[in-house]
């Protein structure tokens, strides 16, 4: 046998042509990356640079000239930098600015009257220079004269300029870094304390044989259905000023770090729970009949089998409850008090100073952990997959009576907790007036009283979730179905996983924050969207695509790799082939997607708070807003409202699961 | 140069065409094939002509890249360089959905949510036929694959049998041109996988579809294939009749992927002669040259047993002495039911052992047993010597 040479030929390579399915394909993966692009890329690349672009008042960029009384001028020309080195009225710091700020010109001359017959010129020294005169923007380098009355109304616009202005007055201003110290203490402290408690509850739910189990996982699931800021008011019924219980805190405030992390211990239990009982779930039976066979101690036992066996769901449990703590905005807000957070800093900057700038810096440091916690998760994930063996044996706990009582002591101290909080919001929600008139009334319903929206805010929240829940679904489970099966198009594949993974690690204050910088641009041809349900509902999509990507893929990779392979050699579109076998097959993970959107559209908060209009307000801002404008109890009717219509839609998502899965996947029996 | 341009046979059709198909055009043709995965080459120009009607199997042991031509001739993975031609088209850039094929894969790939009615149907659909033309085709499909009331069931509710033969049907239900089997029997147990055997090599007859299958089972290519293109490292090693690649293959490669072979390392002498440890022996002509080495190998099944080292022909008693004769002494018997496998030494072989297969009756007659000495023959025309193997 002759020797073959073992490196390519010269002479073409052979270039596939396209089918009609691959163009389809592609230009739909192209579609969605565009659509990722723009309401996640770009919004978020707009933010960035904002938060280095810093403004200043450039006094030597205009040039004055004053006539005397009789109108006449001698061509004496000013500047105001001159003028303040002369007078000192502006301190070097009062000359940083933001986008919006303005300064008048008439403090630069101390005996300026506006009934003087005195007449002032005034220009820019550059073509770049701005200033008002009213509301009428003035630029080029001409001469404007103006009377007193009209000079008065001259005012200076800032100067733009790139650099980390920003940034160093961020840090050199304690009241603003303290918030980094005070957001990783509240997520430290609260990662610990729901782990350790989901562990235990995860525990005895996969590894005893207590009793009511089904109800105890229900119970467990419930937070996911309310808006984080929910727990807040619970607690500020039970603990706050006027609280049932408040003598148990021995004079300490519950408005604070203390509100702020059993409230997320509240709230992040759901997340932590269904992680860990997943590790706990897949542990090898026949580990422990081989540490039984050794005579190892249960301690033993726990400690070298247990632990290692879920060590990464305890890792990737962890770091989830410690990026959702560190971004929440809700509870904070409502149960922070005096204690700032970097979620509840952008709030105060852009709502309460206006100054967006300085919120985008903020959302850049707030950023930094969360991305951090994000690439840890994904990486100790990853090694999760690797973990689980198709020869594994599922381990059957076996009856004890004694460790089986402590758990059950112990989950009902956990339901306790948290069926708690659900219970003082709905009693709030229907008492008169806590604590004077405790005589049950449903005038807390009347929303179209009280700020926030009203009723209309309510059925806002429904039909956002409704359009979430049903284009996100069309669109993430597409993008994801073309991206795992369309073939070749290697990099722009690679390059569509990371837009669709990006978001997950993205707060979602930065994104609303980044949106406002992106869609309020009226240069930008999307602006229209601002203002509108739509924004909502792309914002909203955006801020939960990557969960619903990876429950997308994971069900797509479950499919046959070979059925498009199959259907092009039998020359039917692939889109068929979606249509017909790929949709029906995955439908318990399409409708697991949809369910995930409606929940979470009825429930953020943090997104969305800075993009609702006065037509768009939501049940979940409602919450917020009364809650700020000490309408606590109203606060309180409309989480619980949240919380029966997410239950709801639960329980029709079940049961339309059950119906669907009964005709469609009829063939799943064999 | 190749083994394909080596073997006389390459351009010669199944075993019962005649001599004027022989001459025809090929019906698929691949020529100086290249398929690179970034540095890794697992394909290296691969020329191959398959004749309409054929029945072909890519054989060869797990990543010698028979799976990888496969694709490449169906278009699912394109290849790097190189032509391919089928019924005088080329195809070398087409998209599957352009090109005329069925395929069948391992996992039979059946849609798991369609009855196995609406599976078969699935390629029919949208292709100009009435409802009841194509109610018509699947009920003869399903009859072809002998599945007749199994029309309205799920793909999981049949066996994984009765899955391949839908997949099967599902495959020609649009009479495609060439019929591509990929492993399509590996997924079943052995009993099944026998029955199937027949049952395809009859259905291809039958249909008369030119038809590609990729197999790692040597016995399934040499019992269903008209001709079997051996492959190793990207390479074909050999393409030939069944009967062709077991009793002459054409590389040491070819010669221990298919059945059993001894393999003892030697010195060749001149054309037909072969140095193992002290003993000259006769052999198959070959053009090594004297002095190389070389490997020579025989298959257990043609070692001769003579007894005592003297054979009688005939009813005059001449007694001959044969060549490549010698004495050896059984080292070890082992029964396998229908013959017995003989572990033999000889000194003359320095340390080879010897495996040779004696028939029950030969072994009955010889009275062989355990150290026990016997001459065994090498037939001079079943002794074959190859080059070293690579590794």
């Amino acid at each position: 046998m002759a020797e073959i040479s073992s490196t390519l030929p010269d002479g073409p390579t052979i270039k596939g042509r396209l089918s009609q399915d691959d163009i389809i394909m592609r230009f739909g993966m192209v579609m969605i990356a565009v659509y990722l692009v723009a309401t996640m890329v770009l919004p978020m690349w707009t933010m960035l640079s904002k938060s280095f672009s810093t403004y200043h008042f450039d006094l030597a960029g205009y040039e004055l000239q004053v006539s005397d009384d009789d109108g006449a001028f001698d061509g004496t020309i000013l500047t105001p930098a001159a003028l303040n080195t002369e007078l000192g009225v502006v301190e070097p710091d009062d000359l940083t600015a933001g986008s919006d700020s303005r300064m008048g010109l008439t403090q630069f001359f101390p005996d300026f009257s506006f009934r003087s017959p005195v007449m002032y010129r005034v220009r820019n020294t550059s073509d770049t220079g701005r200033f008002l005169v009213g509301s009428e923007l003035k630029t080029g380098t001409d001469w404007l004269e103006l009377d007193s009355n009209t000079f008065r109304r001259v005012q200076m616009r800032p100067v733009k300029s790139t650099g980390l202005g920003n940034f160093v007055n961020y840090f050199s201003t304690p009241a603003l870094f303290n918030s980094i110290k005070n957001s990783l203490f509240i997520a430290v402290i609260s990662t610990v304390i729901t782990v350790s408690l989901a562990f235990w509850f995860a525990y005895g739910l996969n590894r005893s044989c207590m009793r009511y189990k089904g109800f105890f996982r229900l119970v467990a699931m419930a937070p996911i259905l309310v808006p984080s800021l929910l727990p807040g008011i619970a607690l500020v019924y039970l603990f706050g000023n006027q609280g049932m219980l408040k003598e148990l805190l021995f004079g300490a405030s519950i408005y604070g770090p203390i509100g702020i992390v059993i409230g997320s211990v509240f709230f992040t239990f759901p997340h932590a729970f269904i992680i860990i009982s997943t590790a706990l779930a897949i542990s090898d039976a026949r580990l422990y009949e081989a540490a039984v066979s050794l005579r190892s101690t249960p301690w033993r036992t726990f400690w070298t089998v247990t632990i290692p066996g879920a060590r990464y769901g305890l890792i990737s449990a962890a770091f989830v409850v410690f990026n959702l703590v560190i971004t929440d905005f809700g509870l904070p807000k409502v149960i922070g008090g005096q204690f700032n957070v970097l979620a509840v800093d952008i709030y105060k900057q852009v709502i309460g100073q206006q100054n967006f700038e300085m919120g985008a810096v903020v959302s850049v440091v707030l950023v930094v952990p969360a991305i951090l916690a994000f690439a840890i998760d994904r990486m100790v994930q990853s090694k999760q997959v690797a973990l689980l063996s198709a020869r594994s044996v599922p381990y059957q706990p076996a009856p004890n009576r004694k460790t089986d009582n402590i758990f059950l002591v112990y989950s009902i101290a956990v339901a306790t907790f948290i069926l708690g909080i659900l219970v003082i919001c709905q009693y709030a929600a229907l008492i008169k007036f806590w604590p004077y008139d405790l005589s049950f009334s449903l005038r807390n319903y009347e929303f179209d009283r009280m700020d926030g929206g009203g009723w209309g805010s309510y059925f806002n929240s429904i039909q956002l979730a409704f359009l979430t829940a049903i284009i996100g679904t069309c669109v993430i489970f597409f993008g994801a179905y073309l991206v795992e099966k369309s073939n070749g198009f290697k990099t722009g594949r690679a390059l569509f996983q990371m837009f669709a993974m990006l978001p997950m690690a993205i707060p979602g204050m930065v994104l609303g924050l980044a949106y406002i910088f992106f869609f309020n641009n009226p240069d930008n041809p999307l602006n229209f969207v601002y203002g509108t349900m739509a924004i909502l509902v792309i914002c909203t999509v955006t801020h939960f695509y990557t969960v619903s990507h990876l429950t997308a893929v994971t069900a797509l990779k479950q499919m046959d790799r070979e059925f498009e392979s199959v259907a092009a050699s039998l020359k039917q579109p692939t889109l068929k082939l979606f249509r017909r076998v790929t949709v029906p097959v995955c439908m318990p993970a399409i409708l697991d997607i949809s369910i995930y959107l409606f929940v979470n559209a009825m429930t953020t908060v943090s997104a969305v708070v800075f993009l609702y209009s006065p037509t768009t307000t939501l049940a979940s801002i409602a919450v917020l807003n009364m809650d700020d404008a000490g309408d606590i109890a109203p606060a309180a009717a409309m989480g619980m409202m949240i919380f029966y219509t997410n239950a709801g839609a639960r329980i029709i998502h079940l049961i339309l699961t059950r119906k669907l899965l009964g005709r469609t996947q009829a063939w799943r029996a064999r | 140069m190749s083994a394909v341009a080596d073997n006389p046979n390459t351009l010669l059709g199944g075993a019962d065409l005649t001599e004027a198909t022989t001459e025809a055009r090929p019906y698929l043709s691949i020529e100086g094939l290249w398929k690179a995965f970034g540095d890794f080459i697992a394909l290296k120009d691969i020329s191959l002509d398959i004749q309409e009607g054929e029945f072909v199997c890519f054989l060869g042991p797990s990543g010698c890249g028979k799976t990888t031509l496969l694709r490449a001739i169906a278009g699912l993975d394109l290849q790097t360089k190189g032509t391919t031609t089928q019924a005088g088209k080329d195809i070398s850039s087409l998209p599957p959905s352009s090109r005329d094929f069925g395929i069948v894969f391992q996992s039979y790939a059946l849609f798991p949510n369609l009855t196995i009615k609406k599976n078969i149907a699935f390629g029919l659909e949208n292709t100009g036929r009435s409802k009841s033309e194509v109610e018509a085709r699947v009920s003869e499909l399903l009859e072809l694959v002998g599945l007749t009331d199994q029309g309205s069931k799920y793909p999981a509710q049949l066996s994984g049998g009765q899955q391949q033969r839908i997949a099967l049907a599902r495959a020609i239900a649009t009479s495609p041109g060439l019929l591509l089997l990929d492993e399509p029997l590996s997924a079943l147990d052995a009993r099944v996988r026998v029955r199937l055997r027949h049952e395809i090599k009859e259905l291809q007859r039958k249909l008369g579809v030119t038809t590609v299958m990729v197999t790692h089972d040597q016995e399934e290519a040499l019992s269903m294939a008209d001709r079997i293109v051996v492959m190793n490292h990207g390479v074909i090693e050999q393409v030939g009749y069944p009967t062709e690649v077991y009793r002459d293959p054409a590389t040491l490669f070819v010669a221990d992927f298919i059945g059993e072979m001894n393999q003892i390392p030697a010195i060749s002498g001149l054309s037909g002669q072969v140095q193992i440890g002290a003993a000259d022996m006769i052999c198959r002509p070959h053009d090594f040259g004297e002095g190389t080495s070389v490997v020579a190998a025989i298959r257990p099944e043609d070692v001769i047993p003579h007894g005592d080292g003297i054979r009688t022909t005939g009813a005059d008693d001449v007694i001959i002495t044969p060549e490549n004769a010698f004495e050896v002494t059984v080292d070890e018997m082992e029964f396998l039911g229908s013959f017995w496998r003989c572990c033999l030494g000889s000194e003359r072989f320095s340390n080879s052992e010897l495996i040779a297969d004696f028939s029950i009756n030969a072994v009955r007659r010889l009275e062989l047993a355990e150290n026990k000495k016997l001459t065994i023959e090498l037939p001079k025309d079943r002794l074959m010597v190859f080059a070293p193997g690579v590794g």
